[in-house]
């Protein structure tokens, strides 16, 4: 088996599946280009999570990260959930093979929109604006996946392109694919040695 | 627990008469075919005998056959050694936009070396058709490369007519057959190819047991360079076990093709139509009719193929899919989406393909097992949240 344990049992028995029709918040990641989706709908009281609800299309990775983040959020303080991240996430699932790595960021991240979807609409006169409008939904281009980093958008579709977010040159990976840091030694999705 | 073994395309189990075959070449009659004592005869006539078997099964001679250790090596070398070979009288290629990895990136590495390429598209059902080869043909294209079935969508290419249409024109045809052989009958006479790709394990012989057909008086340049085996067109000491395995399970899926295409062929109808029946949304991927025998592939709308699988395989059945998820790279199936279907189809792409030995009970397992996997995945899908939501607009 590719996955840990606990991986696998947040697979077979998610905890927190579902929506909630009045959320205060709504976060949403990924694009089936990349290959997963994560909805997150969070209930907050007194700045903490009430409620943490998701859904997930992907695969197993997917599934227990989106899991195992709505388990280490809930009851928290938004600060503390903010906290959360990646490292975090995969150390809590007791590691992830090396390409199934970006699925934890996906989990954070969904997590926090949730959490900062909250915040805007709960701003002095954001609320009126915010109630009427959709969760924002990245679009999927083709090709154009997401930083692998920080799962932003990225700039140019060639085989080297930019993240304005990590203010890094990415190149693809000539192993896997993927894009990775030109000036890290190795790649970030499944370690090979890049070419300098 | 049962198992239920629906993962042909990618490997088939060794049958016992062919490891009983192969298990004196791992003993006592280890010697190299080339050697002049008194052993190396002795594994010579195997290798021999071997070569007449494969040949037997695709109608082709024994000089015609060059073993490889894979279906991948056979591509490589058919790619490379027929395009060098023929590069004085030109550089341009075709292949289909659903050709295996080995062959599109032995493409992708001649271009490095100065060749031009150009990949000919499919339908929706993954079909090629003749008439765009044609087009894609130029005064320089000395190869096409146009694969006989293909593995991810079970497809059958019409593979004779495009190599009619080559012939006129003097370009060499090769036909990436490996998911083909031992599983439908392939006759290189009646499809007129230059070289054709086949492995054993596709059809119930050993892995590293594989070879080419090239057709007698074809030239290539070896990609393995060595001694005089395989009359100088690949280098090193034969792998006479596997090449013994792959002859025996020539010799027997000769022998047994009517039978097994039947019986798979009952079963696979059990299966599409079992499905199409208890679960919705599911989209057979491609040709209904011209495609293998032991062959079922489906896009399943709404989830994901690897959380399928390693639900699948809980309840003890095993598959394949070409979901971005499942690959290394995090691509999708470059077969599915050069057919037209989305990023988020794709993703939910299943392949079940059949062994002999599977029963009806083994299908209706699966269609026991296989809904309520579908069901409770769709329930925590934001797509099929979405999906409803549009529905009840």
């Amino acid at each position: 088996m590719i996955y840990s344990e606990k991986v696998m049992d947040h697979f077979q028995n998610p905890r927190n599946v579902g929506t909630i029709p009045d959320a205060d918040g709504i976060g949403q990641v990924g694009n089936p280009v990349c290959g997963d989706m994560m909805t997150f709908y969070v209930k907050v009281k007194d700045d903490r999570l009430t409620d943490i609800k998701f859904q997930t299309f992907g695969c197993g990775a997917a599934i227990a990260v989106s899991s195992i983040v709505s388990e280490m959020a809930m009851g928290k303080t938004l600060e503390e959930a903010m906290d959360i991240t990646n490292d975090k996430v995969a150390e809590e699932l007791g590691g992830l093979p090396k390409n199934k790595l970006h699925c934890s960021n996906l989990g954070a991240d969904a997590l926090h929109k949730a959490i900062e979807d909250y915040k805007s609409r709960s701003k002095p006169g954001a609320k009126e604006a915010a109630a009427g409008a959709a969760p924002e939904v990245q679009e999927a281009h083709d090709e154009k996946c997401c930083c692998p980093y920080c799962d932003g958008p990225l700039d140019g579709m060639q085989a080297v392109c930019s993240c304005h977010h990590c203010d890094i040159e990415l190149v693809e990976c000539p192993e896997c694919g993927k894009y990775t840091n030109h000036a890290d030694e190795t790649c970030v999705s499944c370690g090979a040695k890049i070419a300098t | 627990m049962r198992r239920v073994y629906l993962d042909h395309i990618a490997a088939t189990p060794l049958l016992p008469g062919v490891l009983e075959a192969m298990l004196p070449f791992l003993r006592e009659r280890f010697g190299n075919p080339q050697s002049l004592h008194s052993d190396g005869p002795a594994a010579l006539e195997a290798v021999e005998e071997a070569r007449e078997m494969v040949a037997g099964l695709i109608r082709a001679s024994a000089s015609e056959i060059l073993f490889t250790a894979s279906g991948s090596e056979s591509n490589n070398l058919a790619l490379k050694g027929l395009a060098l070979a023929n590069r004085n009288r030109g550089t341009h290629l075709v292949c289909s936009a659903i050709e295996h990895s080995s062959v599109l990136n032995s493409v992708k590495s001649l271009e490095r070396l100065g060749f031009t390429a150009t990949p000919v598209a499919v339908d929706q059902d993954g079909l090629v058709n003749p008439q765009d080869v044609e087009k894609a043909l130029t005064k320089t294209t000395t190869l096409v490369s146009v694969m006989l079935a293909n593995a991810e969508v079970g497809t059958i290419e019409p593979v004779a007519e495009i190599a009619k249409i080559c012939r006129v024109r003097n370009v060499l045809v090769h036909t990436d057959a490996v998911a083909a052989v031992g599983n439908i009958p392939v006759d290189t006479r009646a499809l007129s190819v230059d070289a054709l790709s086949l492995a054993g394990d596709q059809f119930y012989g050993p892995k590293g047991g594989a070879a080419l057909y090239l057709k007698k008086g074809t030239r290539i340049v070896p990609l393995i360079e060595g001694g005089i085996q395989e009359g100088g067109r690949r280098g090193g000491t034969e792998n006479v076990a596997a090449i013994v395995g792959l002859g025996k399970a020539a010799e027997i899926a000769r022998e047994k093709m009517e039978e097994r295409t039947e019986k798979a062929r009952t079963l696979r109808e059990r299966l599409i139509a079992g499905l199409s029946r208890t679960a919705d949304h599911v989209l057979l991927t491609g040709h209904r009719e011209l495609r293998l025998p032991h062959h079922a592939s489906f896009c399943i709308k709404f989830i994901e193929g690897e959380a399928m699988l390693l639900n699948l395989d809980m309840r003890g059945i095993a598959a394949s899919s070409g979901s971005a998820c499942t690959s290394k790279a995090l691509k999708a199936s470059h077969v599915l989406l050069a057919m037209g279907l989305d990023h988020a189809t794709a993703q939910g792409s299943l392949v079940f393909s059949l062994i002999e030995d599977n029963s009806a009970e083994d299908i209706d397992y699966l269609l026991e097992v296989f809904p309520p996997i579908i069901d409770r995945l769709r329930k925590m899908s934001p797509l099929y949240t979405e999906y409803l939501k549009e529905r009840r607009k």
